[in-house]
């Protein structure tokens, strides 16, 4: 629960009051204010600067040194104030989530000293605000990559979990540096990449005559040299593509990838070609098929970052694209028109059509101005003049977007894994906040019912009992325990709710009033395989309740709270399931109380008998069978 | 431009709302009086059951909540639903608002919340009635149908949220609402009235006692 919010508690709890009139069953006693103290100033004197503020401001966080009474220790008797011999500035910090609720993390702070401060005062960093949460992250990140730099990072090698075959291998693939042979194979593939590319280029060079007839290109020189190159570039490739393919974690998403796809159109033509050799017809067509060896260069994105983020900077500026090409066609038809008609009067104009003229405006635009084609009437060279200044504008506006994009997509793609990990953390920590705020309902619930019952037997070491709530929590969770009463219905956790679906599914108990276990050994058996590890009772504790109290005994009563007696009836499971939280609560719950033996029935030896000390948590028609099983105890 | 915006996920996170333009009209409200100071402590003691000291404490903790000095339905719905974690606390906290919010303006002022908690912690068994039969007439027509009662005893069910023991069924409100007005409603004409509701609510001591519960909140 927010700090401020604590503050309109008593807003909350005079609201209930809407429900009085709906609801049928009484309702529980509020908790009393015990102490009813005034609201005091309390002085915290921090290395020599005083702060002051209200005690109540730092009771909201009971759980921190200075909500807690831990900071009694640094209080100082003769000045009446609270003394810590620590940083003021970062105090400041500290002292402001309690008054607001958020934690802050000011940025010239350095990060280690921070979280020692944050450790001494008992403060956890997760509840650092959102505004300052990803700095503090981000330094704290680079704080942990400086420690790690100095240790050895050897050790990272030895310390990974055994995956299986498949997965090593995708690894590698993926990473090159987490092995040496990873890193060999990335080479070697790239050394093939670059090999296969020169080969296509050096292939169609002149290689220098043979005697008697025309230059030839060197592929068709020493056709089988390059032959050979190809074909081992192609094997290598075809290995490499194949183990991906096996080493992938959906081989179905690998196909249909990008770098898979280039994988595939760079081997393609080679086996098309070693194919289809025989056939003339198509050989035309299978010479075309030849260009798409390039392709292999594009292999090499896998090897370079950059290439990747241009790759996708250009699919992510498709638009900013699309709007430079859409532009620049209409200025091209405007100004070919334009020439065309200007330069269809002058004799032996080379303006022959207004597609013709396309070519001119283009090469204008760009500023290339290759002069194959110039006008030559006046009007024609003043509308070309007209062309080429507008072509810098038109392309120079979408250019610098682009290229801005890219600047912007490669940073951010750094930050980008950065944040999502962040996110599934935050989401993680206000589950957490929220989670923790109903549970500790339920688990104080399980506290109070044990408190409540020793309140019935007569005890007054309560403080003994569990851990000490504030009084701002008993008071929220009497709030809730109103609001259970009002509807006659539970919180439970959802655990325990599932479990009761199953339940009331699979079978249907006869729920009976009488205690006595004797006539339900199947419940005992199907519920109580975890309470028989834990009874240390002798054989007797099965009488029921109303027989020991007509007897007038009384017996050593050792009470620990995770006994449960077979007495109770439905839902035994939920019984169990109080137990365990009851158990570590109650260590300290033994109580003796004094035996007197009146020796009139020989039958019963004394008898350490376990009793219930917690109300089961069932419906309200269990809750007298209980207070009859709660043995009187006389004084001595 | 439209031509360049583009659908990578990167660039397009939720639009974060900007402070400039009011989502509501109540945030206009809000924006248009910036600050709301409440009368006069001395006037507030006159007026309510509550010392200077209690006042101070409520107005600090209202304060720190509502920095503007009035609380809309929004920030209601939110600081109430901080105390029911399990459930959803909104249409409950709905209701509460325009009970709260007696002039119906959308905007609950510190005196508003003053008054109605003196009437709820420090009034007459009579007036706490009469608040609570005002809270249940959700249209303020002077009666309360079973179709008022129902919705609010859904809302205090939503409250409970799902994981209940024993398990919430479809018609456990309603089985709830025809109880309720067996008791209540006297001459069985569908409806219940203020007198009524007097009548009945002063012949039950469960409730007697429990309007007295809150008595030492502050």
């Amino acid at each position: 629960m927010a700090a401020g919010v604590a503050a309109w508690l008593p807003f909350a709890r005079a609201a209930a009051i809407g429900w009085m009139p709906v609801a049928n069953c009484p309702m529980p006693l509020a908790p009393a204010d015990k102490s009813k103290r005034q609201d005091e100033l309390i002085v915290l004197n921090v290395s020599g600067r005083r702060f002051q503020t209200w005690r109540t401001t730092l009771e909201r966080y009971p759980d921190t040194l200075l909500g807690s009474t831990e900071k009694e220790f640094f209080f100082n008797e003769d000045t009446k104030e609270y003394f810590f011999d620590r940083d003021p500035e970062v105090f400041r910090c500290v002292l402001n989530f309690y008054r607001t609720g958020k934690l802050h993390y000011p940025r010239y702070e350095c990060i280690s000293a921070y979280d020692e401060e944050l450790a001494f005062y008992g403060i956890l960093p997760e509840i650092i605000g959102d505004c300052c949460y990803e700095e503090y992250k981000d330094r704290k990140r680079e704080n942990a990559e400086r420690l790690m730099d100095d240790n050895d990072s050897e050790n990272n090698q030895e310390s990974m979990p055994s995956l299986s075959f498949r997965q090593t291998m995708w690894r590698a693939f993926e990473n090159p540096h987490t092995s040496t042979l990873a890193l060999v194979f990335y080479y070697v593939t790239g050394f093939f990449i670059a090999v296969s590319v020169i080969t296509n280029v050096v292939e169609t060079v002149p290689c220098g005559t043979v005697p008697g007839s025309k230059e030839l290109p060197c592929g068709e020189r020493y056709s089988v040299a390059f032959f050979c190159l190809d074909t081992a570039c192609v094997m290598i490739f075809t290995v490499e593509y194949l183990l991906r393919l096996f080493a992938a974690p959906s081989r179905y998403r690998f196909i249909r990838s990008v770098m898979s796809i280039i994988d595939v159109v760079a081997i393609m033509p080679y086996y098309i070609g070693l194919v289809m050799t025989n056939n003339e017809d198509v050989s035309g067509a299978f010479v075309t098929l030849r260009v798409f060896r390039v392709f292999r260069i594009f292999k090499f994105s896998r090897h370079s970052q950059g290439l990747r983020i241009l790759g996708y900077t250009l699919k992510s500026c498709a638009s900013e694209l699309g709007f430079l090409l859409f532009s620049l066609t209409m200025a091209i038809i405007i100004f070919a028109t334009v020439m065309f008609y200007a330069e269809k009067g002058s004799s032996a104009s080379k303006f022959t059509s207004i597609p013709a003229s396309f070519w001119y405006t283009i090469v204008t635009m760009t500023t290339l101005g290759y002069g194959d084609m110039v006008p030559k009437t006046i009007a024609g060279k003043i509308f070309g003049s007209i062309c080429s200044l507008s072509g810098v504008l038109v392309i120079a506006l979408p250019v610098p977007v682009i290229v801005s994009n890219f600047s912007r997509i490669y940073h951010q793609n750094q930050r980008a894994d950065k944040r999502r990990a962040q996110k599934k953390a935050r989401l993680a920590r206000i589950r957490v906040a929220k989670t923790g705020s109903s549970n500790a309902y339920l688990h104080s619930k399980r506290n109070g019912l044990l408190t409540e019952a020793l309140e019935l037997m007569g005890t007054p070491e309560e403080e003994h009992m569990g851990k000490t709530t504030s009084l701002i929590e008993s008071q929220h969770h009497h709030l809730l325990h109103c609001l259970e009463k009002t509807t006659n219905h539970e919180f439970i956790d959802e655990q325990m709710f599932e479990q009761n679906c199953m339940e009331s599914s699979m079978q249907n108990y006869p729920s009976t009033r009488s205690p006595s276990l004797s006539s339900h050994p199947g419940l005992t058996t199907t519920c109580c395989s975890r309470r028989s590890k834990k009874t240390t009772h002798l054989p007797n504790s099965n009488l029921p309740a109303t027989r020991l109290r007509s007897m007038q005994e009384l017996s050593t009563i050792h009470i620990q709270g995770s006994e449960q007696p077979s007495l109770t009836t439905s839902r035994s499971s939920l019984n169990l399931k109080a137990d365990d939280g009851l158990r570590p609560n109650c260590k300290t719950s033994q109580i003796t109380t004094a035996i007197i033996s009146i020796p009139t029935p020989p039958a019963l030896t004394p008898e350490g008998e376990s009793r219930p000390a917690p109300a089961s948590p069932g419906p309200n028609t269990n809750i007298p069978s209980i207070a009859s099983n709660v043995v009187k105890v006389s004084a001595l | 431009l439209s031509l360049w915006s583009d659908e990578w996920p990167l660039r397009s996170a939720t639009p974060t709302p900007s402070p400039l333009v009011p989502d509501k009209i109540e945030d206009e409200l809000e924006m248009t009086m910036v600050c709301h100071r409440p009368e006069g402590l001395e006037q507030l003691e006159a007026q309510t059951n509550f010392t200077k000291r209690e006042l101070q404490v409520l107005y600090r903790g209202f304060k720190n909540e509502c920095p503007s000095g009035v609380v809309n339905e929004e920030t209601f719905k939110q600081i109430y639903a901080q105390f029911f974690p399990h459930g959803d606390a909104s249409m409950y906290a709905h209701y509460l608002f325009h009970a709260f919010d007696t002039t119906q303006t959308g905007s609950v002022k510190f005196e508003d919340f003053v008054t109605a908690l003196s009437i709820l912690l420090r009034g007459t068994v009579h007036e706490k009635l009469r608040w609570t039969f005002n809270l249940y007439d959700i249209n303020k027509d002077g009666y309360i149908n079973k179709e008022e009662m129902m919705d609010i005893v859904k809302a205090i069910y939503d409250m409970m949220g799902k994981y209940t023991y024993p398990v919430l069924k479809e018609d456990t409100p309603r089985q709830h609402v025809d109880v309720f007005f067996q008791k209540m409603d006297k001459n069985k004409d569908g409806i219940v009235t203020l007198d009524e509701f007097l009548e009945s609510c002063q012949e039950d001591d469960n409730i007697m006692r429990s309007l007295q519960l809150f008595q030492n909140v502050m």
